[in-house]
């Protein structure tokens, strides 16, 4: 049996204050697929992303994570699986140094010593980020911060990885840099985000999620050629943007060579 | 009186052997200068009934001795601060047995500061953008409702930063940072400077 890198059944969660921010989620992510997460404001999808590791714990439904039952007793397990990039660095980057903070996840984990730094410099080097090792973080740019995070959670060597907004704030260029970044991992990722061409860039399947549901899900360049579905959701493309239509060689990810290893 | 010249020859010799330059000194230094003008003061107000050129003589010896020994204790902060990173001495207090809490903290702070500093440029810069310009003291609410509002906003963050630590494995202690061991050439060069302080203090002492 194939298992899911996550699979979510039934989820349902409400806040302390009543809202219902989720009503019986179903979301599977196969190991090593790409999905985008899209949805307005207020659908839920970062409550969702804090269910994949037991941040939050569902009222009802249950979450696994390569087949693992989300529970207390798999916490530990499960963070190194599912691995999240928070939309702002500030939060995410805590430490004094780049490098104490890419560190700080493996050494959860008990890795110490030569094993340590040799995540950290692999980590590092996935996002080009090597020579900023002993930088401060604020000293770095919001692009480059951005980076950093990722590596943040690179370390752990995720099975999943959660990214939320990852292009806010991001200039064309460093946007562009993160996707081609993104090319050259080999991880499943869930990509929460609203800039629907990033999502056609790096994903090929989608789920919309509206009012605390899973409301659609498809190919992403089918699920952005569907006006009315995008209407009814509060999701536009940009002004001027049309998908291209398929071919085998409109795909950058093959352009610009995803490497194998 | 001979020991001060002593220490500010260390705090030179410290200074030059970490290839700072002078201007660069000085500007630093200038953090100082509140502590100065209270001891411009002390002569003025200083008691006693000896006076030289109406100044009081025990304010003249009280202000001068403000004034040596803020400026040798800044530059030694300057010497230090300008060649080591925050993160080299946080680790240095946690070699030294500094507990782990003390250091965590003060590596948030280090962290933070400036993020929680920038967010209260931004909200200053919004509310000058719409024409708050306080003259008098009941003008101060915005800025009260502003401060209550960074404190809200920081909590939040913590909040944040919080689950992010979770997400990443946190169960309740930072790791342990990666120390570089003090081999006996560092302790002893580390420790020249404050031996040769502490010889200068005991030879002073009358």
């Amino acid at each position: 049996m194939d298992l899911s890198a996550v699979d979510a059944r039934g989820l349902s969660f409400a806040y302390p204050d009543g809202v219902l921010a989720l009503d019986g989620v179903d979301l599977a992510i196969g190991a090593g697929e790409r999905v985008a997460l899209l949805g307005p404001n207020g659908a839920g999808k970062t409550t969702l992303a804090l269910h994949l590791n037991g941040i939050l714990e569902p009222s009802h439904g249950t979450v696994h994570v390569a087949g693992l039952p989300v529970t207390k007793q798999t916490l530990k397990e499960v963070r190194r699986r599912v691995g999240i990039v928070f939309q702002d660095p500030d939060d995410q980057l805590f430490m004094t140094t780049v490098r104490d903070d890419v560190a700080f996840g493996p050494a959860n984990l008990g890795y110490r010593g030569e094993e340590l730094d040799r995540r950290v410099e692999a980590a590092l080097d996935a996002v080009g980020m090597t020579a900023a090792a002993d930088r401060p973080p604020h000293h770095l740019s919001f692009g480059q911060r951005r980076r950093v995070s990722l590596a943040t959670v690179l370390a752990m060597d995720p099975d999943v990885l959660v990214l939320d907004e990852p292009t806010s704030n991001l200039d064309p260029a460093a946007r562009r840099e993160l996707a081609e970044v993104l090319d050259g991992l080999r991880v499943a990722i869930l990509l929460i985000t609203h800039d629907l061409p990033f999502a056609l860039r790096v994903c090929d399947r989608s789920v919309v999620m509206d009012g605390g549901r899973v409301v659609a899900s498809g190919a992403t360049h089918d699920l952005l050629a569907d006006e009315e579905t995008l209407a009814r959701h509060r999701l536009e493309l940009p002004y001027g943007f049309i998908p291209a239509p398929r071919t085998p060689n409109s795909d950058p990810r093959s352009r610009s060579g995803r490497s194998p290893g | 009186m001979w020991a001060f010249g002593v220490y500010l020859a260390l705090a030179c010799v410290a200074a030059a052997a970490a290839r700072l330059r002078p201007g660069a000194v000085l500007r630093r230094l200038a953090f100082e200068l509140p502590f100065v003008v209270f001891a411009l003061l002390l002569p003025l107000t200083g008691g006693g009934r000896e006076t030289v050129a109406g100044l009081s003589v025990e304010g003249l010896w009280a202000g001068w001795n403000v004034l040596a020994k803020a400026t040798l204790g800044a530059l030694a902060v300057v010497v230090v601060s300008s060649t080591t990173p925050v993160a080299g001495v946080l680790r240095g207090l946690e070699a030294l047995r500094m507990p782990r809490a003390f250091t965590s903290v003060a590596g948030f702070m280090a962290r933070y500061a400036g993020v929680i500093g920038d967010e209260a440029r931004r909200m200053r810069i919004a509310q000058q953008s719409r024409g708050y310009a306080p003259r008098w003291l009941w003008q101060a609410r915005a800025a009260g409702s502003a401060a209550a509002a960074l404190f809200v906003r920081s909590f939040e963050r913590g909040e944040r930063i919080y689950v992010a630590m979770l997400s990443r494995g946190y169960a309740g202690s930072l790791p342990a940072a990666a120390l570089h061991r003090a081999g006996r050439a560092d302790w002893v060069l580390a420790l020249s400077l404050p031996l040769a302080a502490g010889a200068v203090a005991a030879a002073s002492w009358t």
